[in-house]
C-alpha cells in the first residue's frame, strides 16, 4: 500500500523525460556458460546411470551364457540347496542364504549400536565430545576390510568359542563374520544417521522439552521419527555395504557353500565364493567362470528389492517436518 | 531499579514471582536485577524494544534457559513458593506446569491427535483410548480449534494453517494441564484474523491459567493484557525491568519517562 502510494507520487512529480521513457530490453540473452554447465551436469548424470545400464547388461550376458550350458538349470539354481560345481550342482540357495544371514547378524550389531552413536552424537554430546568422536568414527570407516577381516578370525572368533564352546562354535563360522561386518558398517549407519538427526529442526526439541519430556524422549519419540527417512536410507546404505562386503566373509566366513541356519557354521556368501574362485586359475568360458555373473545378477536384485522395498517404507512412515 | 509492584506482595496471590533475578549467557549480563510477581489468572504482557531480555526472562520462568550452553540464572524465581532453581528442582517437573508456545509454531510431524497425546503420554497419562479421546477433545476445544480439526484428526499437524498451527501448539500445551502458559511472539507469524482469534482464546484461558506474553505489538499488549512490564537495555545493554503496572496504567499514565517514549513510539 504504502509503496505503492509512493510510486503514485514519483510518477505525478517526475516529468516524462528521455530516460523514463525509452525502450528498456527485456529480450532473452544468449547465456553460454549456462547451457554448457547444464551439458556438463546431465553427462554426469548420464554417466552415472549408462554406467549401472552397462553393468547389468555385462551380467546378462554373461549369465546368459551360463544357463546355457546343459549341466545348468534355471530352476534348479533358485531352488536347489546345493552348490557343488565339482559334480554339476549349482543351487545358489546356500550362498544366499550365507549372504542374508551375515548382513542381518551385522545389521542387528550396527543398527543400535549406530543408531546409539548417533543419537549420542546429535543429542547428547558436547562440542567437544563430538569433535573428538565423529573423526574417530570415520577412521573406524576408513579401516582396510582385509585388517577386520582378521580382527574376525583371530580375536572375535575365539571369543565366540570360549564363550558357547569349542565343538559348538567352528573356526570358520557365519556368527563371527557377521558381527565384525556390523562393526564394520557401524560407522557408516552412525554418521550418516546423525546427519539426519541433527537437521531435525531445533524448533520441535524446544517443544518437546517445553511439554516436559526429557532428553531421551524428546530424542526417540520426536527426534528420530522426524529424521526417520534420512535414518532408513542410512541403513539401506549400510545393508547394501553388508551384503557386498567380501572381504570379512572371505576370511572368517569360510569357503564351503553349506546351506545352513546355523550362524556357528562356516558358509559361503555370494561374494565369498566369487572371491575364492575367481582367484583360483579360471579358463575363459568355462562354467566356473560364467556362474559368477550369475551369482552377481543375483547380488545385483537382491539390493535393488531391498532398496525398492525401503523406499517404499520410507514414503509410508515418514514424517516430513517442512 | 527495584520493584513497582502494583499491590502488595503475597505469595497466594502471584502465580510466579522474580526477587533479584540476573540471567548471564557465559560472561555476558543479559538481564539485570529484576524482580516482580506475575498476577494469578491474569495476562501478563512483557514489552520493550529488541534484545532487551524479554524472551530470556521468559523462558528462565520455566528453565528453557537450561538447554542453552552457558546460560546461567541468579537470584530467585518463586512458583508455589519454591525456587525453581534450588539444586534440587527438576527442570522437567517445573516444564510440566509450566508450558510454552513459541514464536514459530512448531507442531510435531504428527498427526494432530498424536501432536496433544503427546504431552500426556511422556507425563505418565494412564488412561484408556476413550479418556485420551476426551482428553484431546477438550484440548483442541480449550483452543478453539476443535470445530476446524474435527473430522481430520489423524492428518499431520503441518496440514494446518499458521494460525492453525498455533492454536494447535497452544491446544498441545493445554493437554498437559499446566499451570502457567508462557508465550514468546505467538502471533508475529500470524495474520490480524488469526491473531484476533488467539487474543480472544487467551481471555477464555485466563479463567483456568496465568498467562504470560512477550509482544512487539503495541496495540495487543494495550488490548489483550492485564499487566504490563516494560524492560529496556542499559549502558551495558543488560536487560531491566522499568516499569510493570496495569496495562491501563502504562498506557495511559506511565510514571517513567522512557515507558512513555518507548509505547508512543518515539524510541526502540
Ligand atoms: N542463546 C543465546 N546465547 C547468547 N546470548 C543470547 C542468547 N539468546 C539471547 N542472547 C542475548 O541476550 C540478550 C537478550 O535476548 P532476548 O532474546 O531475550 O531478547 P528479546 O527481548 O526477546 O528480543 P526480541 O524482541 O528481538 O525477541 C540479547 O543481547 C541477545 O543477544
Ligand atoms: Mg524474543
Amino acid at each position: 500500500m504504502a509503496d505503492q502510494a509512493r510510486v503514485g507520487v514519483v510518477e505525478r512529480t517526475v516529468p516524462l523525460t528521455d530516460a523514463n521513457t525509452r525502450m528498456i530490453d527485456l529480450r532473452k540473452r544468449p547465456r553460454i556458460g549456462e547451457s554448457l554447465i547444464q551439458i556438463i551436469l546431465f553427462i554426469c548424470g548420464f554417466i552415472s546411470i549408462f554406467t549401472t545400464l552397462g553393468i547389468v547388461f555385462v551380467l546378462g550376458r554373461e549369465s546368459l551364457l551360463f544357463f546355457a550350458h546343459p549341466e545348468v538349470s534355471l530352476v534348479e539354481f533358485v531352488t536347489k540347496t546345493v552348490w557343488q560345481p565339482a559334480i554339476d550342482e549349482f543351487g545358489i540357495l546356500p550362498l544366499v542364504n550365507a549372504t542374508l544371514m551375515t548382513s542381518l547378524i551385522a545389521m542387528l550389531v550396527a543398527v543400535p549400536l549406530g543408531l546409539g552413536a548417533a543419537i549420542y552424537l546429535s543429542e547428547y554430546a558436547s562440542e567437544r565430545a563430538r569433535s573428538i568422536l565423529k573423526p574417530l568414527l570415520e577412521i573406524l570407516a576408513g579401516v582396510p576390510t582385509v585388517v577386520y577381516g582378521y580382527f574376525a578370525l583371530t580375536f572375535v572368533t575365539p571369543l565366540l568359542r570360549n564363550a558357547f564352546g569349542k565343538d559348538v562354535v567352528q573356526i570358520y563360522n557365519v556368527a563371527s563374520a557377521g558381527i565384525v561386518v556390523g562393526i564394520l558398517i557401524m560407522p557408516l549407519i552412525a554418521t550418516l544417521s546423525e546427519d539426519a538427526l541433527s537437521s531435525v529442526p531445533s524448533a520441535l526439541r524446544q517443544a518437546a522439552f517445553g511439554l516436559g519430556a526429557t532428553k531421551f524422549e524428546t530424542a526417540v519419540q520426536v527426534v528420530v521419527p522426524a529424521a526417520l527417512s534420512g535414518v532408513i536410507a542410512a541403513c539401506i546404505v549400510a545393508m547394501s555395504r553388508a551384503i557386498g562386503e567380501t572381504m570379512v566373509v572371505a576370511l572368517a566366513a569360510g569357503a564351503s557353500p553349506n546351506f545352513t541356519f546355523n550362524p556357528f557354521l562356516p558358509a559361503e556368501t555370494m561374494t565369498g565364493h566369487i572371491a575364492r574362485i575367481s582367484g583360483g586359475d579360471l579358463s575363459y568360458g568355462s562354467i566356473d567362470y560364467d556362474s559368477i555373473f550369475a551369482i552377481g545378477l543375483v547380488l545385483f536384485f537382491i539390493t535393488l528389492i531391498l532398496n525398492i522395498l525401503s523406499r517404499w517404507i520410507v514414503n509410508r512412515f515418514r514424517e516430513v517436518y517442512d | 531499579m527495584t520493584t513497582t509492584n502494583p499491590a502488595t506482595m503475597s505469595a497466594e496471590r502471584f502465580a510466579l514471582e522474580t526477587r533479584n533475578m540476573h540471567i548471564y549467557y557465559s560472561a555476558f549480563r543479559a538481564v539485570k536485577d529484576v524482580s516482580f510477581g506475575v498476577e494469578r489468572n491474569k495476562i501478563t504482557a512483557l514489552i520493550g524494544p529488541s534484545g532487551c531480555g524479554k524472551s530470556t526472562v521468559l523462558r528462565s520462568f520455566n528453565r528453557m534457559n537450561d538447554l542453552v550452553p552457558g546460560a546461567r540464572v541468579e537470584g530467585d524465581v518463586l512458583f508455589r513458593g519454591q525456587n525453581l532453581y534450588a539444586p534440587d528442582v527438576d527442570a522437567v517437573q517445573v516444564r510440566r506446569r509450566i508450558g510454552m508456545v513459541f514464536q514459530k509454531p512448531n507442531p510435531f510431524p504428527k498427526s494432530i491427535y498424536d501432536n496433544i497425546a503427546f504431552g500426556p503420554k511422556i507425563n505418565g497419562w494412564k488412561g484408556n483410548k476413550g479418556e485420551m479421546d476426551e482428553l484431546v477433545e477438550r484440548s483442541l476445544r480449550g483452543a478453539s480449534l476443535w470445530d476446524d480439526v474435527k473430522d481430520k484428526l489423524q492428518q499431520s499437524g503441518l496440514s494446518l494453517s499458521g494460525g492453525q498451527q498455533q492454536r494447535l501448539c497452544i491446544a498441545r500445551a493445554l493437554a498437559v494441564e499446566p499451570e502457567i502458559i508462557l508465550m514468546d511472539e505467538p502471533c508475529s507469524a500470524l495474520d490480524p484474523i488469526s491473531t484476533l482469534r488467539i487474543e480472544e482464546l487467551m481471555f477464555e484461558l485466563r479463567q483456568h491459567y496465568t498467562i504470560v506474553i512477550v509482544t512487539h505489538n503495541m496495540q495487543q499488549a494495550a488490548r489483550a493484557s492485564d499487566y504490563t512490564a516494560f524492560f529496556l537495555m542499559d549502558a551495558d545493554r543488560a536487560g531491566q525491568l522499568v516499569e510493570y503496572d496495569h496495562t491501563e496504567q502504562i498506557f495511559q499514565n506511565p510514571k517513567d519517562s522512557r515507558t512513555e517514549q518507548y509505547i508512543s513510539g518515539r524510541f526502540g
